[in-house]
This record gives C-alpha cells, sequence and structure tokens, in this order.
C-alpha cells in the first residue's frame, strides 16, 4: 500500500452531491476571500451546525520556489526562499544554509552558528506571536490580537538591528550570516527579552486563564498520540498531541546541542495544547538566546567563499525546527554552480490531511479555532 | 480666484454685495409671502398664547412675553419625541458611547484609538482628539453605495434596517429620565420591552433571509437560536422586579425604589439581567450571529452604505435603553439628590432643580452601566453557541428562579 493509499484509508469518505442534496446538507466555499481563510478555499459542507465534510484546496499561492531555484546559484536563491513565510524568514532559509554548506564543503565560524541560533529564535518568537494575535481574531478575541502584535514589535526591532531589515532579513547565508552583530544588541536584547518574558506572565493570565477561551478550545478537536504520528504532523501540533518530539534535541544542528533547554509538550492533544505549547515554547526561546549570548565567542561570523561557488556531486538532506514544526530541504547537486533540484518539506502542508481529519464532525464554530491551531500557513503550504 | 489674487479689500467688498442682495431680496420678496401665508394659516396655541406674527414682533422689544414658551415647548410632545428624553438624546448618547468604545478598547489593548481626525481644531481637550472621527465614518457610510444583492427581495432586504431602528426607539421612548420626563408613561411599559426586545433577531432573520446568501442565512438562524437561550432568563430576570414592585409601569418601579435600590434586593436578578442584556445587544462574548472569522459577518454580510449603518446606530441605541432599562429596574433610575438649582428666565420656568439632578443621576448611572457592558469586548473571546444554549437554559434559568423566590421570600417577611 502506498502511503497516499494509506493516508487516504485513515480519512473518511467524502459526500456526493446526490447524497448532500437528500440530506439538506449546506455548502460553503470558506475562501480565498473570506476573514478567516487566508489565501487557502476549505470547502465546507454543514448539516446545521456540525461539519459533514471538508474539502481543504490550496493552491492559490503557489509562486515555484523549487523550480526558481534550480535557475539561480546558491546564492542567489536567498531572498526569494524566505518569501513563503515571511513571519518566519529566518527559519526558511536556515536548512538551506546547512545543505548548501555541506554541498560546497564549508563550516561556519563559531560566532556565525551562535548568531544563528538567536536569530532563528527571534523569528520562532515573531511567527509564534504572530500566530496567536491571528488566533485571537479567529476566537473574537480582539485583545490577544493587539497585544501579542505589539510585543512583536519589541522582537522585531531586535531582528532589525542584526540585519537592517525588520521581517525579510536574507540575513543566514551558507557560510554564517551576512554581517556581525551591532555593540549594543547584546543590552538591547538582554533589557527586551526581560521585559517580555514579563508581558508572557500576563498572557497566562489574561488570555490562557479566560475561563471562556478554555470553554471554547479545551476538549475541541483532539487529534489522538497515534493519528498524529499517523498523518505526519509536526511542531507544536505534534507536541501538543503528547509527542516529545523537537528537531532541536532529535538532531541537534548548529550549537542547539550546547544549550539547556526543554522540550515542551503536552498531552491533550486539543486546540488549547496546542495553543498552549507555543506559549511554553516561547520562553523556552527567551531563555535559549540569554544563554547564547552568555557563550557567544568573538570572531569571524562568515566563512571566506569563492565569487560563484560550485556545489560537489551529491545530495544533501538537512531539516531544523521552525516556528511551525520541522522544516526540511533536500538539494541534489551535479557539480555546477546551480542546484540541480530543491525540495522543501514544509511543516504547513503536512497539516492538511488533519486539518480533514479533525473538521469532519466538529461545530461550524469550531472551525477557525482547528484551522489556525493546526499551525497551516497558506503561503508556505503552496510554495 | 486664485490666492494670488485675493486681496482683502475685494473680499470686504464682495461680502458687503452679498449682504445688500440677501437684504433686498428678502425684504422685497421674502416678507411679503411670509405675510400672505401667514393670512391664511391658522396660528398655533402655545401656553394659552396664540403664535402671530405680531407676538414674534413684540418679542424682539419685550423677551419677556415669549419666556413660559420655552417651557412650554421642552413638555411638547414634538419635543419629547424628536429630542428629549427622545430619539435626538438617544443617539448622542450612543455616539459618546462609540467614542467611549472606541477610546476605552483602544486603552486596554495599548492602543492610541481614534486621535488624528481634529486634532488641531480640538487641541484644548487632548482626550477628545479623534471625536470628529465619528462624523468622518458617517460621512463615508452616506457616501457609500448601498448595493443590493441580485436574488435579494429588495423591499424587506431594506425594511430590515430601519425596522431596527424603529423598535430601538420604541425602546427609548419608553424610559423614565425624571419625574414626567418620559414619552409613553404607559402601564404595561415592561410588556412592551419584552415584545420590542423580542422582535430584534426577527428582524435580524428576516434581513438575512432576504440577503438570499449563505452566510447571512446562518446569522439569521444563530441570532434565533441565541434568541431562544436568553429570552426567557431575561424575562424571568425582569419578573422579579415586577413582584417587589407590584407594577408593570416603568415610573412606578423607580418610584418602588425611592428607600432601597433593588440591585441591593435581587444582586442575582441584576447580573442575570446584565449577562442576557448582552446577548441580546448581540455584542462580544456572544456576538454569535455576527461571528466574523466563522460567517464573515453574519446576518450583515450583505449590508452596506447606510443600510450598515442605520443598524450600527440601532445597535448603540439599544445598548444605550438596555443600560437605561438596567437602572430603571435595578439602581433606582432618576433618584438622586438634588444638587442644581432650578433655571428661571424672566421668573418663569424653565429647568426645576430636581428634574436637571434627575437628568444628571441618570445620564451617569446609564453611562456607568453601558461602560460595563462595552468592557467584556475587551477580555473575552466569542462564546459558542452550543455552551450558550447550555448556560441560558441549565444555570441562567435556574438562578433566575431562585432569584423570584428570594423576591417573594420578601415581600412575605415584609421587607419591601
Amino acid at each position: 500500500m502506498s502511503d497516499i493509499e494509506r493516508l487516504n484509508s485513515m480519512l473518511p469518505n467524502s459526500l456526493s452531491v446526490e447524497e448532500s442534496r437528500e440530506k439538506g446538507i449546506l455548502t460553503l466555499s470558506v475562501g480565498p476571500q473570506h476573514p478567516g481563510s487566508g489565501h487557502f478555499r476549505l470547502i465546507i459542507k454543514v448539516d446545521g451546525d456540525i461539519i459533514v465534510d471538508a474539502e481543504p484546496d490550496p493552491g492559490y499561492v503557489h509562486r515555484g520556489e523549487e523550480k526558481m531555484c534550480e535557475y539561480r546559484n546558491f546564492m542567489q536563491n536567498i531572498p526569494h526562499l524566505e518569501r513563503p513565510v515571511i513571519a518566519d524568514s529566518c527559519s526558511i532559509l536556515y536548512p538551506y544554509c546547512l545543505a548548501i554548506e555541506e554541498l560546497l564543503n564549508i563550516e561556519a565560524p563559531r560566532r556565525a552558528k551562535f548568531i544563528r541560533v538567536i536569530m532563528s529564535e527571534i523569528n520562532k518568537m515573531i511567527f509564534e506571536l504572530y500566530w496567536l494575535g491571528i488566533y485571537g481574531i479567529f476566537l473574537g478575541h480582539s485583545t490577544m490580537f493587539m497585544w501579542p502584535m505589539a510585543d512583536r514589535e519589541l522582537l522585531i526591532d531586535l531582528a532589525e538591528l542584526a540585519s537592517g531589515a525588520r521581517v525579510t532579513h536574507a540575513y543566514f547565508v551558507p557560510g554564517g550570516v551576512r554581517n556581525d552583530l551591532p555593540d549594543i544588541f547584546k543590552d538591547r536584547a538582554v533589557r527586551q527579552l526581560k521585559y517580555f518574558r514579563n508581558r508572557l506572565n500576563e498572557y497566562s493570565k489574561v488570555f490562557y486563564e479566560n475561563p471562556l477561551f478554555i470553554d471554547r478550545t479545551k476538549g475541541v478537536g483532539i487529534l489522538s498520540r497515534e493519528d498524529a504520528i499517523n498523518l505526519g504532523v509536526t511542531g507544536p501540533v505534534l507536541r501538543g498531541s503528547n509527542v516529545p518530539y523537537d528537531i532541536r534535541k532529535v538532531e541537534p544542528y548548529d550549537v542547539y546541542d550546547e544549550l539547556n533547554f526543554d522540550v515542551k509538550y503536552m498531552k491533550d492533544g486539543d486546540c488549547f495544547a496546542r495553543a498552549y505549547v507555543p506559549y511554553l515554547e516561547m520562553y523556552e526561546s527567551v531563555d535559549l538566546i540569554l544563554q547564547a549570548l552568555e557563550k557567544m565567542p568573538d570572531g569571524p561570523v562568515r566563512a571566506k567563499l569563492p565569487p560563484n561557488p560550485k556545489g560537489k556531486v551529491g545530495e544533501v538532506f538537512k531539516r531544523v525546527e521552525a516556528g511551525r514544526g520541522e522544516l526540511a530541504y533536500y538539494v541534489i547537486s551535479d557539480g555546477t554552480q546551480k542546484p540541480y533540484r530543491v525540495k522543501l518539506s514544509v511543516p504547513s502542508f503536512r497539516a492538511i490531511p488533519a486539518m480533514r481529519k479533525l473538521l469532519i464532525g466538529a461545530r461550524l464554530a469550531d472551525m477557525p479555532a482547528i484551522y489556525w491551531g493546526l499551525n497551516y500557513w497558506p503561503v508556505e503550504a503552496d510554495r | 480666484m486664485t490666492i494670488e489674487e485675493f486681496s482683502f479689500a475685494n473680499f470686504i467688498k464682495s461680502v458687503l454685495w452679498l449682504a445688500f442682495w440677501i437684504l433686498t431680496v428678502v425684504s422685497l420678496i421674502g416678507i411679503p409671502i411670509l405675510f400672505i401665508l401667514l393670512f391664511y394659516v391658522e396660528p398655533p396655541e402655545i401656553a394659552g398664547m396664540k403664535i402671530t406674527p405680531y407676538l414674534l414682533l413684540t418679542m424682539i422689544t419685550n423677551p419677556q412675553v415669549g419666556a413660559p414658551l420655552i417651557r412650554a415647548t421642552l413638555e411638547s410632545d414634538f419635543f419629547k419625541v424628536a429630542v428629549f428624553p427622545g430619539f435626538g438624546f438617544a443617539s448622542i448618547f450612543a455616539t459618546l458611547l462609540i467614542f467611549t468604545e472606541r477610546k476605552l478598547l483602544a486603552k486596554m489593548q495599548i492602543r492610541v484609538g481614534p486621535h488624528y481626525a481634529g486634532k488641531e481644531a480640538l487641541w484644548w481637550i487632548r482626550q477628545f482628539g479623534g471625536f470628529p472621527q465619528l462624523i468622518a465614518d458617517l460621512l463615508k457610510l452616506i457616501g457609500k453605495e448601498i448595493i443590493i444583492p441580485a436574488s435579494a427581495d429588495k423591499i424587506i432586504f431594506l425594511a430590515a434596517p430601519v425596522t431596527m431602528v424603529v423598535a430601538s426607539a420604541g425602546l427609548v421612548s419608553l424610559i423614565p429620565v425624571g419625574e414626567n420626563w418620559v414619552v409613553a408613561d404607559i402601564d404595561v411599559g415592561l410588556l412592551v420591552i419584552f415584545a420590542l426586545l423580542g422582535f430584534f433577531p426577527l428582524t435580524a432573520l428576516l434581513g438575512s433571509w432576504a440577503s438570499n446568501s449563505k452566510y447571512p442565512f446562518i446569522g439569521g438562524l444563530r441570532a434565533l437560536h441565541q434568541l431562544v437561550s436568553y429570552e426567557i432568563p431575561l424575562f424571568l430576570s425582569i419578573l422579579g422586579v415586577v413582584i417587589l414592585a407590584g407594577t408593570l409601569n416603568l415610573t412606578g418601579v423607580v418610584n418602588a425604589q425611592s428607600d432601597i435600590w433593588f440591585l441591593f434586593l435581587l444582586p442575582i436578578g441584576a447580573f442575570i439581567f446584565f449577562i442576557t442584556a448582552l446577548a441580546e445587544l448581540e455584542r462580544i462574548p456572544f456576538d454569535i450571529p455576527e461571528a466574523e472569522s466563522e460567517i464573515v459577518a453574519g446576518w450583515l454580510t450583505e449590508y452596506s452604505g447606510m443600510a450598515y449603518g442605520l443598524i450600527q446606530l440601532a445597535n448603540y441605541v439599544k445598548l444605550y435603553a438596555l443600560a437605561a432599562i438596567f437602572v430603571t429596574l435595578f439602581m433606582g433610575g432618576w433618584s438622586g439628590p438634588t444638587i442644581f438649582d432650578s433655571i428661571y428666565i424672566f421668573d418663569s420656568l424653565v429647568f426645576s432643580g430636581e428634574e436637571l439632578s434627575s437628568f444628571l443621576w441618570f445620564s451617569i448611572k446609564t453611562f456607568g452601566v453601558a461602560v460595563l457592558m462595552i468592557l467584556p469586548r475587551g477580555i473575552n473571546p466569542r462564546i459558542r453557541m452550543d455552551i450558550l444554549l447550555r448556560t441560558g437554559w441549565a444555570k441562567l434559568i435556574a438562578i433566575s428562579f431562585i432569584n423570584i423566590f428570594i423576591a417573594v421570600a420578601l415581600i412575605y417577611t415584609g421587607v419591601v
């Protein structure tokens, strides 16, 4: 049995047109022009308030990132590869840089590795705050949108201080990072992160302990441990379903093995767990950055490279933990200046089977919570 | 004329010419026509005086003659319905509430809120910078086209917003703002309030059905479900007040609270009324019929331009009305100590001190309750339909019966 057949066998059968007409079922096209969908369509059939069928329909923002990679050389690929997830732009470049470094046979300097960890964690928090804000809007909680968006500015300021750009940094390059951190970075980062940690404590009181928030999310859209593993979800969704799996621990890259952190996970597998895991991870990210700032040595930040390097013949597979889960690159080089094939394996795309699984049988009002709780980012899934 | 050619002498000259022509036209054509018309029209009679042009002319030399007219106008039916305490007062109150809501939410959410519109004109009251934003919003809504969906039922579609405004104005007309200051002082006031409150979700359903669109349809059905879940506890909570006051007349209810507010005697009833009023207003956390992230804008999806503006106006007038009803039922209405002196113009009464104080106390209490009704929006997510139904039927109805038992016990033991 092939993988796709196995996946299909796990999902419920969809309804035929005649069947839905007989039962008086209403078909809703949620998206692509819907306040709660993004560049994505979800064809939903509702029987009263209960969703009886859900058909995810991605592909509205397909840009051909993988094909574009084949026409550019290793360095030129950097700016366009981060476009799919501008809210988490360092994490999507990270595995690319790791893969190309292996193909070009170079190693990033030690200081650059620490800087990459710092920037990657800052970007992860930027993404998680953005995600939390939209989650608030999806539940009708306007303050839950405004607070994370306002606190996100602190971290964006930090990233801007390091790279010069607010969202699309193009900061990671094969062989290190583009430029060194400015001198004031460390002081400012420590100050802002301490303030940010205090703000996080308030989030718990205002958002997560709110009885209505708990009513809306606890016990909604339960993804069991077996289903989570079999459907192939990653990241906070997987960790919310009682699987403590984190690429940073399982397959440490750069200097993650030298830093202390816990893999946060929850046992329930419901929407609340999926919303709470990123919140707990933000505390870990703050700790990781503070540790990395302490341990960071002086030295160069970028390995020397010829102007237009040629890769060795071969293939390489690298993966990192991004804000939404496991992000992997598979790069084949045929010995020229350009990659022969670049394959992105993005976490958002893996959420689609789980989305169908969870939506069927849920209430229409729970649709936004389940959809956004799965960490689905339409632009990234379409690539 | 461009700016460069502008000269002050020319400006004065043009103003003088304009004044000259206006005076000429008015004196030669306007005044004769007015007198011809007045010859045929019967003059109205106010405060025992016939309002003739001669009387108006004598008022210029002897203003004392017109002074009793002011009080008479204030007590006239038209003034009460249109200006105070009727729809005009409610609309201004609603406008203030919109501004308060926007500024207050902004404070809670680390924002500034409306700030730029009229910042220069209102520099002397910094907190109110941005108040003209409401006027700008209104002008924008008026200027927009009202798009009617191709297959919509035109008449019902356009009737729904108007009906909502009319129904909320009906609520306003029942509220006493002071002793004898009420548009319709009827004996079954509370029954009329029940009837009007039950009418709003029907309007929502009609409007949504007439739009002939899927999301509005779901929104309209949700509005009806919501009605089913909150209406019974709402009525039961008011029943406690009726038992204590012994009347359905709102003025009577206020007078019954002269010793102690019903808020202290029936705290449970007040709580239930507050919660169900939020549900009636479709405000967060009960904005289920308008749930934006699920069903676009609920039953409002197809409305645009001033049709949408009317619905919003009706919603905020309703917010004022429900806050005022809460004050009337539980917080002693207009009652409060007299702090003003009476206002006289040429020895004839305009407002007595008691009236002015009662307006003030009523406004302060209503504003406070309305702000309390606004606040949950800042801290709560939207509740789900089945949770609301369960809360309404299993919890609120149960404790509203406890509330009624408390009311009966208070009567039986002779406390009230």
